[in-house]
């Protein structure tokens, strides 16, 4: 079943990347990790549809948000981060998905693995881990560009100087910021072991981003000991290489 | 009951290609799959069918690939949305696998490697519309969209087209597989848009 939903305030997180704010008078809440399907539809009828994680955390308002990153040849997010105004209404469907989804009543530690926009569905859990007092050790590791394509930055970075139980690392492939100790450079086995909790602990990692990145990043947990069943992951975009 | 998004005319494809309602070409091939992909040594790869009590037919990689094979082109459709037309693939029929099976059993349970799960029923297997695919584009199928081997039934959304397929099991009742018990739909005809729960 389709909601409207209200557009009700916006914010770019980099040049390309827009979060929206939705209220959906008739939103039946969500759990961290879900996603949304957003429509549009043309003035003759023509519409095309797409899925965005939600990032914000479940709550009791009508209100969620996703981010959107703008791809060039896209069909949706070009309009999602460039036209949409607050007080728009837009067709969206869910919340979706019970699989990749963090619960508050989860207490083991959590491992969060993000490539580029796969932080989104990891920071719904970030917010909802907040938001209910869960006390569940985060670590989140976090592979992006360069420093300036880092989305929720300030709050991450408000997280990581208040709260002992959230650690966060960045891993940049193209740029680093002055002096940072690692070259740019993709994640790989060394990059696991000194950021990610010891497979000896059995966490519960979640893995999101590009499908050659997931495919790296669960390859290289599984090879330090992690349980396959243990690691869930979602993808998005092209192969990269096709085969 | 749509409403129109104000000033927004769409990107639509040069093609006129029969498009599912609500999906989109792609040329590229994208992968979703619910955790780390399993590597499957051949030589210990089998496949079974079987009724829940017994093995009923089982195949290791080297009588498997023994069985007759056919060559197929078909279009596959995603429930992310995305549809790839014409992909070419080689692998043995179903109905080949199925040969000398005497079952009044209506539904399956599909299972992979790394635990997956998904249910089809038995008609939808048979009369050329379902294969354990091993080739894809004239390269062996690699890892992330199943290989070794995986179902291929491409009038379902392609969910029900387990990647790392290892053995179909028999059922008098149909139950709902790992994404079906997640919100999707239990049988997932793209042609009727089933994607989540109570589409209809």
């Amino acid at each position: 079943m389709w909601r409207i939903g209200t557009a009700v305030a916006l914010q770019d997180e980099t040049p390309t990347a827009r979060t929206i704010r939705f209220e959906v008078p008739d939103w039946p809440g969500h759990v961290a990790g879900q996603h949304v399907d957003v429509r549009l539809t043309a003035a003759d009828g023509y519409s095309a549809v797409r899925s965005y994680s939600i990032a914000s955390a479940p709550n009791a308002s009508r209100l969620f948000e996703i981010t959107v990153e703008r791809l060039p040849a896209g069909e949706v997010s070009p309009y999602l981060t460039q036209d949409v105004m607050v007080g728009d209404r837009l067709e969206l469907r869910g919340p979706i998905g019970g699989w990749f989804v963090w619960r508050k009543e989860q207490a083991e530690p959590i491992q969060l693995i993000a490539g580029g926009s796969g932080i989104v569905p990891l920071m719904a859990m970030i917010r909802s881990r907040l938001s209910t007092g869960n006390a569940a050790p985060f670590r989140l590791l976090y592979s992006v560009r360069e420093p300036k394509a880092v989305w929720y930055g300030k709050e991450l970075q408000s997280l990581s100087e208040h709260d002992p139980s959230i650690s966060i690392t960045y891993a940049y492939t193209r740029a680093t910021p002055k002096d940072w100790p690692r070259p740019p450079g993709r994640i790989d086995a060394a990059l696991i072991a000194n950021a990610a909790w010891p497979s000896s602990i059995g966490p519960t990692c979640y893995v999101c981003g590009p499908t050659s990145f997931v495919e790296t990043a669960a390859a290289l947990l599984t090879a330090s000991g992690n349980s396959p069943d243990r690691i869930r992951t979602e993808r998005f975009g092209p192969t990269g290489d096709r085969k | 009951m749509a409403i129109t998004s104000r000033g927004f005319s769409g990107r639509r494809g040069t093609t006129d290609a029969k498009l599912p309602p609500g999906q989109y070409l792609t040329t590229d091939f994208p992968v979703l799959s619910a955790g780390p992909t399993p590597r499957v040594p051949l030589d210990q790869w089998e496949f079974t069918i079987s009724d829940g009590s017994q093995v009923l037919r089982r195949w290791n990689w080297k009588s498997f690939r023994e069985l007759p094979t056919e060559t197929i082109t078909v279009d596959i459709h995603c429930v992310t949305r995305w549809s790839k037309l014409g992909t070419t693939w080689e692998g043995v029929s179903l109905d080949t696998l199925f040969a000398g099976v005497n079952t009044d059993a209506e539904y399956t349970m599909v299972h992979s490697y790394g635990d997956y799960t998904t249910n089809v029923p038995l008609q939808d297997l048979l009369n050329r519309q379902a294969w354990i695919a091993f080739r894809f584009d004239d390269d062996d199928l690699a890892p992330e969209h199943g290989g070794p081997a995986r179902l291929l039934v491409p009038h379902l959304y392609l969910w029900k087209s387990a990647k790392w397929v290892r053995g179909i099991t028999l059922m008098q009742e149909d139950q709902p597989g790992f994404w079906e018990s997640l919100g999707y739909n239990i049988y997932g005809d793209p042609w009727r848009e089933q994607r989540y729960s109570g589409d209809e």
